[in-house]
């Protein structure tokens, strides 16, 4: 092993670094790149916005309520979103199209702003899911929301990196944030432990992740995306007497990515850090962190590296064929609801692996509509875990759940709604990104893919339905021994499900939409200038 | 104009959504006025839409409308689009302009009902399924349409659901129509495969082609038939309409008279250019059509309660529809439905208005004398009965008129489809006389001291001899009697405007379709777009066959006059035991599926226990299994989560290594 690294390591004699601007002699400034302010925006309003909260609310501190801070980071997320959409009409304008700012650190296309509405919809729900969990719980402070914000600035510029530098800064500012908000609930052992667990073996995924950063450097010389998709497609590139180096890159950078996305094998850590963060956090690891994740993994591996898809594929086949059957198989043996979602999550990422490994503009199309419409779904489930956990965020057991749906039929409904879609039960958004992920593989001629999606389909819908089967049982023993009280659902919490219910319900009747979208969302690489 | 009409369908749904939010809240009447209100507003914009294709000129009379996309996937993409074409609009007009009647009806009708609002729920939902089915611009939305209009007849025939007959009369509505639903899907699927497309202009444009095969277009043709067999309730699927009566009266006469039976004839004349194609589909089509038209004419014959009568008599008229079909008469089949909705919405709602005098008694063997009760009821339950006699100059002379006249050119066995029909016509003159005589003339039966003692017998008994059984002794029933002082009394202003529209529009309907000169058929040049133009015969040829309808009509009318006005001949005579248990086909299908199917479905669900289940059991177990295994696995300490990423890198590093080229 130790041997064939050191071979690895005496390729990358030949890599040279190719400067982004030619340096011109005698000039001691350092040549700065032009930058273009518009295309950061949405990403800049999310880390001004997190930064600004933080130093009003430390010179303000018991003057503000909690619920401004919730207005305020739902304002900002919306903020975000408003300001992608000129850079939406113009990346869809056929005369300017999509384009490279900063020297081709950042590319500015459908796919980025589209991965970044995502992610700033799952910073609004999640937000209004943690106000009432944190008042509920007793936690001051503004620190979840501004963690939220740098969180979902990290994921945007995962989204949009150009570069492997960039987009590893993007990744642990998202890392960083969100193993914090892991082990926010301080006074719960569980949430500390969660934390701790997903900072360990994060920084350890990190490690292998820029270890093959270098190594894909070594082999092409450059970390800009642009380059060594140039590189790699040029003569020299696919005739590389020795893609050792290369290869080896692809090994740690799907690692990293594996762990990102909790992908079989790399997926040990979810289920615990699942379970044990603050269920609003939880929600927003489901949603937000999985899209950066997947987003930046497309741009990798799909764009960047799409003319090597032969060498890569393989790995991506086995790692979603896992994820999908390891994932709906424990989901069922589970019997903490929080902790099922959690191996249903892994699952799901099982689907959209479907959709990297097609490779196609299909599989990219089918795998952003997948994440849309799982983002809201996720949330929207983790809020009813939310509210049904009452406080102490410990009531998570399967019969906690029993008898829901006579005590509070609207919230079991609702959560009926969130389920049945993530089975993907015909007219609800589920249904539409099994099918698109599904049918992009069939039109790939990945059947043997195709078929265990669609088995482990069948398997998880048991686990959806074994909790709908208890929250629609009846209680007659309980209503003798005194059963639980309703538990309250808070107005922000309720919005957060109005809308992820409706939303998952609307684009289950009329998916065309998002669709076109979707599919409008393609990404590029844009030479620089 | 025709932007609008998004408006059409669009209405009755915000109508029913209003009412699931507030029905129960507004209560009665106001949800009634609501789906109403929403129903002459869809009315409206189909009336502008209507004026705005009329103005076009005659080329140019097709206006679609993409709403958005509603399923794309690679290659096969439906949008949710809505096709305004004269053929469309002409469906649409009278479905908004009777639903809008009929919604205005079943205000006084189910006044006092307890689910007053969740009534008006379900027939605003209705009203934009039937339009979805009218508008789609392509298979798969009226499809959609199809079945919403399905699910609205059964929730409606079952409304009254506490009573066991009724629910399982919806079942059966619902069963039956899904037999049908199965030649529409695969009528779908083999359009789509052989042309690629299941637009309706797409389809057009392929037969104009010549893409479509002769014997793919017979195939094509013969699944939207078997699917029209069910929703339009011809043999062998017509036996789910007799027990839909089961529904409150405004039902009947909306859905099952005017306008969801009447989907099967639209969607044959919407394909009519595949079925021109299909050479023998027209045969059995216009063969079917007849047969079903002549025995159930037979069975209504028989029938005493007075639903059960309007509804064979629905079966019956709907077979005339096929006959045109089958003959290339699309026009005279469109012309047929727009009539049969005035007059026979006309005949269901004036029974209804009896039903609601008689305190809701249904037998019309305890009836009679009932035009001294109840005049304005009376007077257009008349016009309804010459109307479909077939009595000139009433609508239903013209549009029969015409089917027959088809049927007479017919090149294949053209003039026994005449005969068959021609019967018919005189049947259905005869029984509606019958029945016309045994309520509103004659003695008052319900002071009879024999017919109060025995009370009617109630729907729930005929439902259970399906097919009705008139000779069944009445049910002593003590409820149902009636006081021997008892006044039938007329029904409210809301009902009876109704009838009158109605009655009026049954007296003018012929005027859509003269056939003196061509300029006069209006109905016919209007859908000449859409439909082929069919050539029937000469003038003088017309004229004699017109006089043949005619004397047939007045010879019913007077055979019935003879039997049951003056009693000159035994009633027995005509009410054979073979019509009142409709020609036993509902007890031939219990009893096959009960015998010798039985042993089929048994295998059946031997095959789905045994080897569906087991095959499905033995995995959830496997599954059940392995995953308690893996869970061994997830220990919670930190160092063996580290050591599964790395022996999971060392693996994806071993697998890269392998592909080194060297």
């Amino acid at each position: 092993m130790i041997g064939v690294l050191a071979r690895l390591a005496q390729d990358t004699g030949d890599g040279i670094l190719v400067p982004a601007e030619p340096i011109q002699a005698g000039v001691t400034q350092i040549a700065t790149p032009e930058i273009q302010w518009v295309a950061l925006l949405p990403h800049l309003i999310l880390v001004v916005g997190g930064i600004l909260l933080l130093t009003i609310a430390s010179l303000f501190r018991h003057r503000v309520p909690r619920w401004a801070y919730t207005i305020y980071t739902v304002a900002v997320a919306a903020g975000a979103i408003i300001a992608a959409l000129p850079l939406w009409v113009r990346v869809q304008d056929a005369e300017r199209g999509p384009f490279s700012a900063i020297a081709g650190a950042l590319g500015v296309d459908g796919f980025s702003i589209f991965i970044t509405v995502i992610i700033c919809a799952g910073v609004i729900l999640t937000a209004l899911l943690a106000d009432g969990y944190l008042k509920r719980e007793g936690i001051d402070g503004p620190e979840l929301f501004v963690l939220l914000l740098l969180a979902a600035s990290g994921g945007t510029i995962m989204a949009s990196a150009n570069d492997l530098i960039v987009l590893f800064l993007g990744l642990e500012i998202l890392s960083i944030s969100v193993y914090v908000m892991a082990a926010m609930h301080a006074r719960r052992f569980t949430s500390l432990e969660a934390g701790m667990k997903y900072f360990i073996l994060g920084a350890f995924s990190s490690a292998f992740f820029l270890y093959g950063i270098a190594l894909v450097y070594g082999a092409s010389g450059s970390t800009n995306m642009i380059r060594i998709n140039q590189y790699l497609a040029s003569p020299t590139g696919v005739v590389l007497s020795e893609n050792g180096l290369l290869l080896g890159g692809f090994a740690l950078l799907l690692v990293g990515f594996g762990f990102k996305v909790a992908a079989v094998p790399f997926h040990a850590w979810a289920p615990d850090v699942y379970q044990g963060a603050p269920t609003p956090v939880t929600a927003f690891m489901a949603s937000a962190v999985k899209a950066g994740g997947f987003a930046a993994m497309l741009r990798v591996f799909v764009l960047t590296f799409g003319t090597f898809s032969g060498d890569w594929q393989p790995v991506v086949f086995a790692l979603a064929v896992l994820s999908l059957l390891v994932g709906s198989v424990l989901a069922i043996v589970q019997t903490n609801v929080k902790r099922m979602l959690a191996y249903s999550s892994i699952a799901h990422a099982g689907f959209i692996l479907v959709g990297v490994e097609v490779a196609t503009e299909q599989g990219t199309a089918a795998a952003l509509f997948y994440l849309a419409a799982y983002t809201f779904m996720v949330v929207g489930s983790f809020a009813v875990i939310t509210v049904v956990g009452r406080k102490g965020d410990g009531h998570h057991e399967l019969s906690d759940y029993r008898g829901l749906a006579r005590r509070q039929p609207v919230l079991a409904f609702v959560f009926t709604i969130l389920l049945l879609a993530q089975a993907g039960v015909p007219f609800t958004a589920g249904f539409f990104a099994k099918f698109y992920v599904i049918s992009a593989a069939v039109d790939a001629e990945n059947y043997s893919l195709a078929i265990i999606a669609m088995v482990s389909a069948v398997i998880a819908a048991f686990l959806y339905l074994r909790i709908m089967i208890s929250m629609y049982m009846s209680t007659d023993s309980e209503a003798v021994t005194g059963e639980p009280d309703r538990v309250p659902v808070p107005l922000a919490a309720g919005i957060a499900l109005f809308v992820a219910c409706v939303v998952t319900v609307v684009i289950g009747f009329v998916p065309g939409p998002i669709t076109d979208l979707a599919n409008d969302a393609v990404p590029f690489l844009v030479q620089v200038g | 104009m025709e932007e609008l009409v998004w408006l059409i369908p669009t209405l009755p749904l915000a109508g029913f959504l209003l009412l699931v939010a507030f029905g129960r809240r507004m209560g009665e009447p106001a949800a009634g006025w609501l789906a109403s209100a929403m129903m002459a507003g869809s009315f409206a914009a189909t009336v502008v839409v209507f004026a705005g294709l009329f103005n076009e000129p005659e080329s140019h009379r097709i206006f679609t409308q993409s709403l958005f996309t509603w399923i794309a996937v690679d290659g096969f993409e439906v949008s949710v689009g809505l096709l305004a074409d004269p053929l469309s609009i002409t469906m649409a007009l009278f479905v908004t302009g009777v639903g809008a009647l009929i919604h205005l009806y079943s205000i006084g009708y189910m006044h006092g009902d307890k689910d007053f609002s969740k009534f008006f729920i379900y027939m605003n939902l209705f009203a934009f399924s039937m339009l979805v089915l009218v508008l789609a611009d392509n298979l798969l939305l009226t499809f959609v349409g199809w079945e919403g209009v399905g699910t609205c007849s059964y929730l409606l025939i079952s409304f009254w659901f506490t009573d066991e007959q009724n629910a399982v009369a919806g079942k059966k509505a619902f069963v039956t129509n899904r037999l049908g639903d199965v030649g529409f899907m695969l009528g779908t699927f083999v359009l789509w495969t052989t042309i690629g497309s299941i637009n309706y202009l797409d389809i057009d444009a392929a037969v104009s082609a010549e893409l479509i095969a002769g014997v793919t277009a017979t195939a094509i043709a013969l699944l939207f038939f078997i699917a029209a067999t069910g929703k339009s309730a011809q043999i062998p699927l017509f036996v789910w309409l007799p027990d839909a009566m089961a529904g409150p009266t405004p039902v009947s006469a909306l859905i099952h008279a005017a306008t969801m039976v009447a989907a099967g004839v639209f969607l044959l004349v919407r394909m009519s250019p595949v079925l021109h194609e299909a050479a023998w589909a027209n045969d059995v089509i216009a063969w079917v059509g007849v047969i079903t038209a002549f025995v159930a004419a037979t069975i209504a014959v028989a029938q005493n309660d007075i639903k059960k009568v309007l509804a064979f008599s629905t079966i019956s008229q709907l077979g005339y529809m096929f006959l045109a079909i089958g003959t290339g008469a699309y026009a005279a089949a469109m012309f047929h439905m727009v009539t049969h909705a005035f007059f026979k919405a006309l005949l269901f709602l004036g029974a209804g208005s009896v039903i609601h005098g008689m305190d809701d008694r249904q037998d019309m063997r305890v009836m009679g004398g009932l035009s001294k009760f109840m005049p304005l009821t009376t007077i257009t339950f008349l016009v309804g009965w010459l109307a479909i006699a077939g009595v000139p100059p009433f609508s239903g002379f013209w549009s029969k008129d015409e089917i027959l006249a088809s049927a007479w050119a017919f090149d294949s066995g053209g003039a026994a489809l005449w005969v068959i029909g021609l019967v018919t016509a005189l049947i259905t003159a005869f029984y509606m006389s019958r029945q016309v005589i045994m309520v509103f003339y004659g003695r008052p039966h319900w002071r009879d001291e024999t017919a109060r003692t025995p009370a009617p017998a109630s729907l729930s008994a005929a439902a259970e001899n399906p097919g009705g059984d008139g000779e069944a002794e009445l049910d002593v029933d003590g409820l149902a009697r009636l006081p021997a002082d008892y006044q039938p009394h007329e029904s409210p202003w809301q009902m009876t405007v109704p009838l009158v529209f109605l009655s009026l529009l049954a007296v003018v309907g012929g005027v859509l379709n003269l056939p003196f000169l061509e300029e006069l058929a209006l109905l016919e040049n209007w859908l000449e777009p859409v439909t082929l133009p069919h050539e029937a015969g000469s003038g003088a040829e017309l004229w004699a066959l017109a006089s043949a309808a005619t004397a047939i009509a007045l010879i019913g009318i007077g055979s019935a006059t003879v039997i049951y006005q003056r009693r000159r001949v035994s009633r027995e005579l005509v009410e054979r035991r073979l019509f009142s248990k409709g020609w036993y086909v509902d007890i031939f299908y219990s009893w096959f599926t009960g015998h010798p199917g039985r042993r089929f479905f048994d295998a059946i669900r031997w095959f789905d226990e045994k080897v569906i289940d087991g095959a499905a059991n033995g995995v959830a177990g496997l599954v059940r299994r392995s995953g308690t295994a893996l869970r061994s696995l997830q220990t919670g300490y930190v160092r063996n989560y580290a050591l599964g990423v790395a022996f999971g890198t060392v693996l994806l590093l071993v697998y890269f290594i392998t592909r080194i080229q060297v």
